[in-house]
């Protein structure tokens, strides 16, 4: 095909580029078109949606977060204050390599190596401008050791913060309860809106169940603030009017602890898996309330490294366990006083039906004997001297004669075997037994049958029975107060931090058990009294010669059980963790108490009278002598006897 | 009556004073004067966009003070010796290139600055004016419409710039740089069936670059484009924040100096690329169709001189010049308004910065010189 030559024809390209530009001209009118139609859908049609989200960008709510109320105690002695701490917080935007910097910080010891992954990953879910807090609790040491080496970390900074403080560290820290970090369960119980900007919640104690009171509730500031989320100050030429309204700082709460008394219990107990309660019979108000061996609840609020919480929940005795509330153990000899009454109320006994004592009681038609706690026996008894004298025989009668659901029904009015209602979670109910109890509780046919020699052993507190030391308290301060019965309570008074105002709480009354005759309260009064005073009372060694007059009762629960025939062995025999629980229970002054205390050790070297006793007349003596008659009355006192190791099995 | 005739006289004197001075310097008094509108408005925006800085208004009027200086003194240029430079300047501008890409300074993660020692700048710019001329240059004595092997060169022209400059990385210009070359030859009156073929090999070339040519954040930037909300704190948030800026600026706008997107600088780039949403956000829709109006204004002025102009040189260059400004608006705005995938092209005359405001007048000065001879002949 031959190449035709071509020749440029100006006229023809001129006509060609007025068609193209035409054709340009066109098109930029349809693109300016579209941007317009664009343009108008935007301003237009969606203005509204665009305006609100805006608006919602411009302004950030900053939360802030209130003052947590404190916990006093009854005389105002601070127990959980609000104090200032250094913790090391770290922004990611201004942070050039946060692996280097992490590693650099683990290098001066502010944080552990270990500890760098969470720290990671805390960081991945939060803003880049947020200044996430990587160490809390900063000690003077760590914040001068950072403050040195500072220029070295651009974006980690040292802020200071209100944090959750206890002054007095371990002392009464299962009553106080403590706070943590908020959790996923938290974080559905409680109402988010006022936590924002809060790191910490009551996780138990007090702590817990005030949350509300101790809270208040969070305030909040509005911020104008740029797509970085920074704060600034104005918007163009036109400064902002912002909200702001102040946070309401949680309420203090006034405990019934009085920590003198309190400190006394825990200084007699230290060393020992043990547990003491003492009530106030007038109003339940609890007086010192201390589960040992205890834990620093300062450790929570700083957040516990792994190996920290590991010690804790591995310690073979149970720190972080309440054992007032939540430990239940046989009552023994301590439930004397109530069956006594049980038995006046059934008119089984009088008071002054005497019963001649061998050692042994032996039911009709069965060859096995139930042994005494003193093998010899304790004579002729009548109820208030079987009291005194704990005398097994006396109460595996009566309990024989009552049957065990009348002893279920009248025992169940002092509180056994139900919760006391204590203002605080975890409270266990012990067990109070029955025959509908035996039905329900086992599957076995065989089993469910309530034999009458399950009723000798609940007698004395033994068998199925048992119940926590709070219970064991409650009730004795319902003998002490002669039928009165107050739910126990942590917390007698709220005061509004923002009036000053001290609301008291109403002490709430449950109903008396009943009796037919009111003397027959003198009659348990009277037994427990002689246990306290009397010569042959068991307890006397540690509560007689006091400047006011104790009523108590001793008691020893059997960890391990003794073949009727099998020799009566020592204490120190036994492996310790199948030792006796020592118990003791008490009032005082006689006539008009202002004190009942439960004391139970567990595995204790010694029996309750002997090793419980002398608990208790501390922290009676604490409550109802001045520092001067205390010391006074410690000066004149021998020396303490060598503990008498008691024999095995012995149910005073 | 009399005293009217000489008010209305020396209106008239006055009037063709000025024109007789434009005329004189080889300047179009219409797209004189609406360019000079356009910078007024641009430097009135910027003032807010910048959050108030006296400072970038003072850089940004120097800069259209020295674009204007070289706009006028292009228009003293006699159009023979444009053409001829046209092809040096190609091969200058290439050479630049190349340096920069060696030894070019680093600014924002992009090798795009060239240091001669007393001034540093961006070859892509040069590239800019050069490409499209060139092209006219090589077409102006061939006959139109352009045969295959014409359009060979051209693509080669073309293409090896813009592939220098989208390496650095820069698609923005290169994108300019391809669509000055490109309206050259759709002028040209390249024909139909050679659009269509190129438009079929533009799908395999965009699965090659999207494979070998883009860099990961030109990639996101496409992909956030198709769905913004995908990565709202990302690469999404430009687009978003910039339609909130818009979108809540309603037909009136919020009032100069109050859009509290762009004053709180939830507006990202909002002094540069994104200022458009600024005028939105300040001025509605009101504000932003004028700025349109008065854009389409300058690109219809300009097309016009092209058309009318005397020789395939003049037309195709002064089109090319005209067309290229047009594909700067369209680009942007339909960028900030999510029309189009976000490239950082930035609205000509409005957005801070120097050199490219100035290779814009300096272009309008070329058109100017290439369009108003013919008159100066014709008397």
């Amino acid at each position: 095909m031959p190449r035709s030559v071509r020749i440029k024809d100006h006229h023809a390209e001129s006509q060609l580029f007025e068609q193209r530009a035409v054709i340009a001209a066109v098109l930029m009118v349809i693109a300016m078109g579209l941007v317009v139609s664009r343009l108008v859908w935007l301003q237009v049609v969606k203005y509204d949606y665009f305006a609100a989200l805006s608006q919602g960008n411009r302004i950030r709510i900053e939360p802030i977060p209130p003052n947590r109320g404190l916990i006093l105690d009854r005389n105002g002695l601070p127990l959980a204050t609000n104090a200032p701490s250094y913790q090391l917080e770290l922004t990611k935007e201004q942070v050039a390599d946060v692996d280097a910097t992490l590693n650099g910080i683990a290098e001066i010891g502010l944080i552990d190596q270990d500890n760098i992954p969470a720290i990671k990953r805390d960081l991945r879910g939060r803003r880049s401008f947020d200044a996430v807090p990587i160490k809390l609790q900063l000690t003077e040491i760590e914040v001068a050791r950072f403050a040195a080496r500072r220029h070295q970390f651009p974006g980690v900074e040292i802020r200071p913060r209100l944090t959750r403080y206890y002054p007095l560290a371990e002392s009464s820290v299962h009553a106080l309860g403590y706070v943590g970090a908020i959790s996923e369960d938290d974080k559905k119980r409680l109402n988010m809106d006022d936590y924002a900007g809060t790191t910490l919640t009551g996780k138990n104690g007090v702590e817990y169940a005030y949350e509300s009171q101790l809270h208040g509730r969070a305030g909040f500031q509005q911020l104008l603030v740029n797509a970085q989320g920074r704060s600034v100050e104005r918007i163009g030429n036109e400064a902002a009017k912002l909200d702001r309204k102040e946070p309401v700082a949680g309420n203090d709460l006034f405990l019934t602890i009085d920590m003198r008394v309190q400190q006394a219990a825990e200084e007699a107990l230290r060393g020992q898996r043990a547990s003491a309660v003492a009530i106030d019979p007038s109003n339940g108000d609890i007086i010192a309330f201390v589960s040992t061996p205890a834990f620093d609840p300062n450790l929570f609020a700083r957040g516990l490294t792994r190996p920290e919480y590991l010690a804790l929940t591995e310690d073979p005795n149970r720190p972080m366990y309440d054992r007032v509330i939540r430990g239940v153990y046989p009552p023994g000899s301590t439930v004397k006083p109530m069956m006594a009454m049980a038995a006046l109320e059934y008119g089984v006994v009088t008071p002054e039906n005497s019963v001649f004592c061998r050692g042994a009681y032996r039911m009709p038609g069965v060859s096995r004997p139930w042994r005494d706690w003193k093998p010899g026996g304790h004579g002729t008894v009548d109820m208030r001297k079987a009291i005194a004298t704990s005398c097994d025989v006396y109460f595996y009668d009566i309990a024989n004669q009552m049957g065990v659901d009348r002893i279920h029904d009248y025992l169940a009015q002092f509180g056994m075997g139900s919760l006391t209602g204590i203002d605080i979670p975890g409270e266990k109910a012990g067990l109070l037994p029955s025959t509908d109890w035996k039905k329900k509780a086992f599957r076995r046919k065989e089993a469910q049958i309530w034999f009458p020699g399950d009723t000798i052993s609940i007698g004395i507190g033994q068998g199925y029975m048992n119940a926590t030391p709070l219970q064991l308290a409650h009730a004795t301060a319902t003998i002490a107060a002669r039928g009165q019965r107050f739910k126990p309570r942590l917390v007698r008074a709220i005061r509004n931090v923002t009036t000053g105002q001290i609301s008291e709480l109403k002490p709430a009354q449950l109903p008396s058990p009943h009796v037919n005759d009111p003397a027959a309260w003198e009659v348990a009064v009277g037994g427990m009294f002689d246990v306290a005073n009397a010569p042959y009372g068991t307890a006397r060694g540690a509560t007689a010669n006091a400047l006011y007059k104790i009523a108590g009762k001793s008691g020893t629960a059997q960890v391990f059980t003794v073949a009727a025939n099998e020799k009566m062995r020592k204490a120190g025999d036994l492996a310790e963790h199948l030792r006796d629980h020592a118990l003791f229970v008490a009032f005082a002054p006689v006539e008009a108490p202002r004190i009942a205390v439960a004391v139970v050790v567990e595995n204790a070297p010694g029996g309750g009278s002997a090793f419980a006793a002398p608990i208790a007349r501390r922290i009676l003596d604490t409550y109802l002598l001045t520092p001067e008659q205390l010391a006074e009355q410690d000066a004149k006192r021998k020396p303490a006897p060598p503990v008498a190791a008691p024999r095995r099995g012995e149910t005073e | 009556m009399s005293l009217d005739a000489v008010d209305t006289s020396r209106t008239q004197r006055t009037l063709t004073g000025t024109a007789q001075l434009l005329l004189a310097l080889h300047l179009d008094g219409p797209l004189f004067i609406a360019l000079c509108m356009v910078g007024a408005v641009g430097s009135i925006v910027l003032f807010s966009a910048s959050g108030s800085s006296l400072d970038m208004l003072e850089a940004q009027l120097m800069r259209f003070g020295l674009g204007l200086i070289a706009m006028i003194m292009l228009a003293q240029v006699p159009p023979r010796i444009i053409r001829n430079a046209a092809p040096v300047a190609w091969v200058i501008g290439l050479l630049l290139l190349l340096a920069v890409m060696f030894q070019g300074d680093i600014a924002m993660g992009a090798q795009r600055w060239l240091d001669l020692g007393f001034v540093r700048f961006q070859p892509s710019e040069i590239m800019k004016l050069a490409v499209p001329l060139a092209c006219a240059w090589f077409l102006h004595d061939r006959p139109l419409p352009p045969s295959l092997s014409t359009l060979l060169v051209l693509a080669l022209g073309i293409g090896i710039p813009t592939l220098l400059i989208a390496e650095q990385p820069d698609l923005g210009t290169s994108l300019l740089v391809a669509a000055g070359g490109g309206m050259v030859v759709l002028l040209a009156g390249l024909q139909i069936k050679y659009i269509l073929s190129v438009v079929g090999l533009l799908v395999p070339v965009a699965i090659g670059a999207w494979h070998f040519l883009l860099h990961d954040y030109q990639k996101q930037r496409v992909l956030t484009f198709l769905d913004p909300q995908n990565d709202p704190l990302g690469s999404g948030y430009h687009i978003i924040q910039s339609q909130i800026a818009i979108g809540s600026g309603g037909v009136f706008g919020k009032g100069y100096l109050n859009g509290s997107q762009a004053q709180l600088e939830f507006l990202p780039e909002r002094s540069t690329d994104f200022i458009f949403a600024v005028i939105g956000e300040e001025w509605g829709l009101i504000g932003l169709v004028t700025v349109i109006l008065l854009f389409m204004f300058v690109i219809g002025r300009a097309l016009y001189l092209a058309a009318t102009a005397h020789d395939t040189f003049s037309r195709l260059a002064s089109g090319s010049l005209a067309l290229t400004f047009c594909v700067y608006v369209f680009v942007n705005t339909g960028m900030v308004t999510g029309l189009l995938p976000v490239v950082g092209v930035p609205l000509p005359f409005v957005s801070y910065g120097g050199t490219a405001m100035v290779t814009l007048m300096a272009g309008f000065g070329i058109l100017m010189s290439l369009c108003a001879k013919r008159k100066l002949v014709s008397r």
